[in-house]
């Protein structure tokens, strides 16, 4: 038997050529809303068995499988909801985006499977406040999917299932990405990350009701799934790593992009060098480092570049593939300024909870700001390396945390990788000479 | 099965120690005497783990790690190390991290020298700072409200008055905005921070960034000397008084479990500013002419000698006695006493003149026998978990603040059902399950239903104006919890109507719980929530006709108490009501008024005005010179709180002890020493030489005090509850009826507000200016009936008065009611009352 062509293998990226892929016709006209109509002839936890059979991970970076996740509501406590969380903000990533942009009904099918599967009415669907077209594609298609039947009351004219899709735009905060902040958002406080236990929303959520918050990714492949069944996904990619999924390159490549590539057997090299992919470095140009998962992943090398896009092995490197963003880095990539812009990120993003990550990430930015203006200090080093281990004690993966959320210890990964690995670039940006005070003998 | 039974062993340090179940480890922890260091953390309010200062080793089986000791709850077997290598460096590294963006500026912060973030850095933090960036950089103090300024440069977000004033005020008022290292507190645009209990925040913060106008700049702590106390309100609550150079500055909530929580009101929290007043008494002062001479006839008071003075009070008193008999002395007043104070009050005006005729409440309150006569609730049986709780009062919130905070955390977090019986909403309308808002007079109708299981509708539908399916609905859930403790708050809902209609609800609830509470249930118990200071203490000492010290009638206790007193009045006297009314017949010759200002209080001010122009001889003894006390010819300047020793009951029925930290102003004496000093002028010597040898005289002759030591009150936090009673609650002998209502009127509902004309809060500076406008609320839907909008000058007519205010929308105030606040500071309602009708219908016209 021959490996399909990793084109073929393309499951919800599929209609990304597709001119029209994201109206209900071109949606219709290429398969779509077949899954929904198969699951509805399913019972429903037949469906959800389906979804546990793929080993679906959830997408949106934590991998928590999403067929285990939807079995822990507490049992007998009505209403539930589906959240889908569309707040995608990690720097880098933009797979969410493009899903929702290119092919919104597939996410809309998937939210209706979904609900279908776990008996639910209402789902919320949060969308990122700055992504003003995917909002506009998404809200057009609820439209004619509300008018097609497919939401609403009875979809599809089935007698006991009705569903609701509310649309709701963030309003710019990149922590209500973790998703009890989303669910605080979405209730209209301010999205500022809940307090664990309990663990997860699917025993107390939105209005403190059983909630499954799912990612953008996660739905789309239920539609696929659904039709083609749990196993067929299973077989694709790893063991561990089920299915396809999809990656955003960015940063110095040939052809940064969006890439839907089997999960767990193709290799960074895979999807950094193959010309079907980011197609290799700039011309003439050499990897230096890259960020194997999203802004707060701890940073990956040339040594690394053999390991297989599979959460496990990447977990046990030191990283993680998490949101699915792959950030390469060339030769003339001035780490320091790398750091220094990361870190900036988590610093103005930090909700200003946890007193470690409030005043630590912005205490890293400044002293970083302060080396790039060319007044370091040589204890500045050292003390970077100290208020990252305040934040994150140990500086181990997978990180510990004096926080809340993992936002404070995702400022910590930039500045570990990058002092370990090029602690000369730092000490360049260093004074030639230390500074004396006047008047004081040294 | 009882879930306190059982508890939790952990490992401390080492030591085992054994917490209660569901206990956070820091609570656990610190009463094992192990103290974790803490910014956010608070034990009267949720935890929300944002400061991390309390991150600790905590190990449940998986080997030690970090966690927030303030979210992690006790589970057994649990070990748990504040002294590890990691716990130290983590809280360091959070210390560091507070100080950042804290400024330095200690020397001239409040805060200085009782500041936790203070202390902890001189006891775990480093000697120098790593951090050589710019600080954050805010306006330095900005008002939030009246009282309270923030500094947002001091503030270390530790979330603790933003979540006391959405979780425990429900005033969510001040709130996080923007984020990161931007972060900040502050009010919403154009909406201050006005909330009744702002100055808890205050008292809260762990760091200097909320202060208070009242204290700002006025003492450094080290500096101040203190005692803890009773603040003088009906709920008791337990204070420490701070003071300096012989000056009261501040008053600090103390954390009773029993009483407060540790909260106090604006209004008794800066009511110290009243006590330090220049216009404090401070000598005695008799009747003389414009060139300061005495004149018994003259036009003006003029400063005299406690012995001049307590002369001419006791020659007026011996020569009424002569002439017309010891009746024609009254005494009214005397709820802002000490039980001491009270007491030998009351053992001058019963045993020395021989009067009866004394009364502590002005007509405003609820006959002794609704208070002492009925199975007595405490507040924390209020606040039983899954217990109910009906409201027959006025607006805790406005009167009772620090019980309105108690019974709305009970509410929200306890599981307490609430049903109100009230005419209008409350500021726990919105948290009650049942609000039933009937007519005004209709009260006993709607209990009776609630009660009687007999829904009984009237023509329209209705119980006294509550749609009569709202009241089965709350019957039907006071049934469904009839197991658990019922409690009834039961005060004036309304001064502008008859007490007779409160007290046919009452007999309606009455007659109910005899039934209940002989089935060995938890039952009903009412908890009397009365105005003014130690009303409760008065009615207990005996300052109420017909009673004597100890809950016993004259009755009943008359022949065991003239034993110790000598002789007490042969027959009941008269109250307040009927005291004026024979006052301004001619038949009181001598009236002794103790802190009462019947001109002020007294529901119908023209029969006080009639009254007070009649009495031969007016004695006051008050703190300051109130319209009545103006009228005296003898006036004797007394000791207020924080100037004298004694103790103090409250709604409860508990005895706590007040302390004394100050000198009274000039030569003011504690009430207890003038009534002593004035028998003695009578010709009996009471022997009593302290307020301690008082409340020995009380524990010794009070039957429900007896053997209650002053020891055994002070050795005790809480002090003591006194819970016996020989009184019968006895009904009204026939029930009153409201009128019908007509089309063109509303009914008027009066009662007080936080902030009023009282004679504290005019005299407290920062809340003179506090009180509402003066408008008549009426609900929005009638107002097309009215022919008016909002906000429109009208004209308000009754049939005994009239007066011009603003109408204004208020959805709280049933259709066909209309609301004023009683005791305005600008408008007085009882013009419009009519004192000898059953209830005040209005009729608007715009001008």
């Amino acid at each position: 038997m021959t490996a399909p062509a990793p084109q073929d293998l393309r499951i919800i990226t599929s209609r990304f050529g597709i001119e029209d892929g994201h109206t209900l016709a071109g949606y219709e006209r290429t398969g779509g809303y077949a899954g929904l109509r198969r699951a509805l002839e399913m019972a429903p936890a037949d469906v959800h068995g389906e979804v546990r059979t793929a080993s679906l991970l959830g997408r949106g970076g934590a991998g928590f499988p999403a067929g285990v996740k939807w079995g822990f509501c507490p049992p007998g406590v009505w209403p539930r909801y589906l959240v889908v969380n569309g707040d995608e903000s990690e720097p880098g990533t933009y797979k969410d985006r493009l899903l929702m942009e290119r092919d919104p009904h597939q996410l809309i099918e998937g939210c209706l499977i979904a609900c279908y599967a776990l008996g639910l009415s209402q789902c919320f669907l949060y969308v990122r406040g700055e992504m003003a077209h995917a909002q506009e594609r998404l809200a057009a298609a609820l439209n004619e999917a509300y008018e097609a039947g497919y939401v609403g009351a009875n979809v599809l004219g089935a007698e006991d299932f009705s569903v609701d899709i509310t649309l709701h735009w963030g309003a710019g905060a990149y922590i209500v990405g973790e998703e009890t902040a989303l669910i605080e958002s979405l209730e209209g406080d301010r999205g500022m990350p809940r307090l664990k236990p309990p663990y997860f929303p699917a025993s107390i959520g939105l209005y403190g009701k059983p909630t499954i918050v799912n990612n953008v990714e996660t739905l789309a492949n239920l539609p696929w799934i659904v039709s083609n069944g749990g196993e067929a996904f299973a077989a694709m990619g790893a063991d561990s790593s089920t299915g396809t999924r999809v990656f955003a390159v960015s940063g110095h490549v040939a052809n940064p992009g969006v890439f839907e590539v089997p999960f767990g057997t193709t290799t960074f090299r895979d999807i950094i060098f193959d010309p079907l992919y980011a197609g290799g470095m700039r011309p003439g140009r050499t990897l230096k480092t890259f960020i194997p998962g999203g802004a707060s992943a701890p940073w990956f090398f040339e040594e690394h570049l053999d390991l297989p896009l599979e959460k496990t092995t990447v977990d046990q490197a030191g990283s993680m593939l998490g949101s699915g963003a792959i950030v390469v880095m060339d030769d003339t990539t001035d780490v320091v300024k790398a750091c220094h812009n990361v870190v900036r990120f988590f610093a103005r993003e930090s909700c200003g909870k946890c007193t470690p990550c409030r005043e630590g990430t912005s205490w890293l930015e400044k002293i970083l700001s302060r080396i790039l203006a060319g007044q370091g200090r040589p204890q500045d080093l050292d003390l970077l390396m100290d208020v990252c281990d305040n934040i994150s004690p140990g500086i181990a993966w997978p990180p510990r945390q004096t926080t809340i959320c993992p936002l404070g210890p995702s400022a910590v990964s930039p500045i570990a990788s990058a002092l370990e690995r090029f602690r000369g670039e730092f000490e360049a940006y260093l004074p030639a000479t230390a500074v004396t005070v006047a008047g004081v003998a040294s | 099965m009882s879930e306190n039974e059982t508890v939790v062993n952990i490992t401390v340090n080492g030591k085992p120690v054994q917490a209660e179940p569901g206990e956070w480890v820091i609570a656990a922890a610190e009463r094992a005497g192990v103290y974790i260091p803490h910014f956010c953390y608070h034990p009267r309010m949720n935890s929300v783990g944002m400061c991390r200062m309390c991150i600790v080793d905590i190990d449940t089986g998986r080997g030690p790690a970090l966690q927030p000791s303030c979210m992690v709850a006790v589970s057994e077997g649990m070990v748990v190390d504040t002294t590890s290598e990691q716990t130290r460096k983590a809280q360091d590294g959070v210390l560091e991290f507070l100080l950042l963006n804290h400024p330095l500026d200690c020397p001239v912060c409040d805060k200085g020298g009782e500041c936790p973030l203070q202390d902890q850095t001189m006891a775990y933090g480093p000697g120098e700072s790593r951090f050589v960036e710019e600080k954050r950089h805010f306006e330095k103090p900005i008002p939030v409200n009246d009282f309270v300024y923030l500094d947002r440069e001091r503030c270390i977000l530790c979330d603790r008055c933003t979540r006391f004033a959405d979780e425990v005020a429900g005033d969510p008022l001040i709130t996080f905005q923007d984020r990161g290292d931007q972060t900040q507190v502050n009010t919403f645009p154009e909406l201050p921070f006005s909330s009744y209990f702002s100055g808890n925040t205050v008292q809260i913060c762990p760091v200097g960034a909320l202060t208070a106008v009242p204290y700002r700049f006025k003492a450094r702590p080290w500096d101040l000397t203190e005692v803890e106390s009773t603040y003088p309100n009906p709920m008791g609550d337990r204070v420490v008084v701070q003071a300096s150079r012989d000056q009261v500055l501040r008053y600090q909530g103390v954390d009773s479990d029993a009483v407060n929580w540790g909260w106090l009101t604006d209004k008794d929290r800066f009511s110290f500013e009243a006590t330090a007043s220049e216009l404090r008494l401070q000598t005695p002062l008799i009747r003389g002419t414009p060139l300061g001479r005495p004149d018994p006839g003259g036009s003006e008071l003029v400063e005299t000698t406690w012995r001049q003075a307590l002369t001419q009070a006791a020659d007026a008193i011996k020569a009424a006695v002569a002439d017309k008999g010891p009746q024609s002395v009254a005494v009214l007043g005397g709820a802002r006493l000490t039980n001491e104070d009270q007491y030998t009050w009351a053992r001058l005006a019963k045993a020395v003149i021989g009067t009866d005729n004394v009364d502590a409440q002005l007509d405003d309150g609820l006959p002794a026998d609704a208070v002492l006569g009925l199975p007595r609730a405490t507040i924390n049986r209020a606040c039983t978990p899954g217990g109910t709780v009906i409201l027959l009062a006025p607006d805790p919130k406005e009167e009772q603040g620090t019980l309105y905070l108690r019974l709305r955390h009970a509410v929200v977090n306890d599981g307490v059902q609430l049903i109100e019986i009230t005419p209008r909403a409350t500021g726990l309308s919105h948290l009650a399950a049942h609000g039933l808002h009937h007519r005004p007079g209709e009260a006993a109708a709607v209990a009776a239903a609630l009660v009687g299981g007999d829904i009984d509708s009237g023509p329209d539908g209705d119980i006294g104006g509550v749609p009569s399916a709202d009241v089965a609905a709350a019957a039907a859930a006071l049934a469904d919890r009839a197991d658990q403790p019922i409690t009834v708050i039961l005060g004036r809902p309304s001064l502008a109507e008859s007490a007779d209609f409160t007290l046919d609800a009452v007999a309606e609830l009455a007659r109910f719980a005899n039934l209940l509470n002989a089935g060995g249930r938890p039952g009903i118990a009412f908890l009397p929530a009365l105005h003014r200071g130690n009303v409760l203490g008065a009615l207990d000492m005996g300052l109420a006709p017909g009673l004597l010290p100890g809950r016993t009638t004259l009755a009943d206790g008359g022949r065991s108490l003239a034993e110790s007193w000598g002789s007490v009045p042969s027959a009941p006297g008269a109250g307040t009501r009927d005291i004026l009314k024979a006052a301004a017949e001619g038949r009181i010759d001598v009236l002794i008024l103790l802190g009462a200002d019947p001109l002020g209080d007294f529901p119908n001010s023209e029969q006080a005005e009639e009254a007070l122009s009649q009495v031969g001889t007016i004695i006051a003894s008050d703190l300051f010179l109130n319209p009545s006390a103006g009228r005296a010819h003898v006036v004797f300047p007394a000791a207020g709180f924080a100037e004298r020793r004694g103790t103090h009951t409250n709604l409860e029925g508990r005895v706590t002890v007040q302390r004394q930290i100050i000198t009274p102003p000039g030569t003011a004496r504690a009430d207890w020493a003038i009534a002593t000093e004035l028998a003695r002028q009578l010709g009996a010597d009471f022997g009593l030489g302290s307020p301690e040898e008082v409340w020995e005289e009380i524990a010794a002759v009070a039957p429900s005090h007896r053997g209650l030591s002053i020891e055994a009150i002070d050795a005790s936090d809480d002090g003591v509850v006194v819970a016996d009673s020989s009184i019968a609650f006895t009904p009204p002998e026939s029930s009153a009826s409201a009128p019908p209502t007509d089309a063109y009127s509303l009914r008027l509902v009066s009662a007080r507000r936080m902030y009023d004309r009282g004679t504290l809060v005019q005299h407290t500076g920062s809340l003179a200016g506090l009180a509402p406008a003066a408008v008549l609320s009426v609900n929005p839907y009638d107002f097309s009936r009215v022919g008016v909008e909002t906000g429109t000058d009208v004209k308000v007519i009754s049939n005994v008065g009239e007066m011009d205010m603003p109408v204004v929308a208020d959805p709280g105030v049933p259709r066909g009611t209309a609301a004023f606040g009683y005791n305005h500071p600008d408008l007085d309602v009882r013009d419009l009352v009519d004192p000898n009708a059953a209830v005040t219908d209005l009729r608007i016209q715009t001008r």
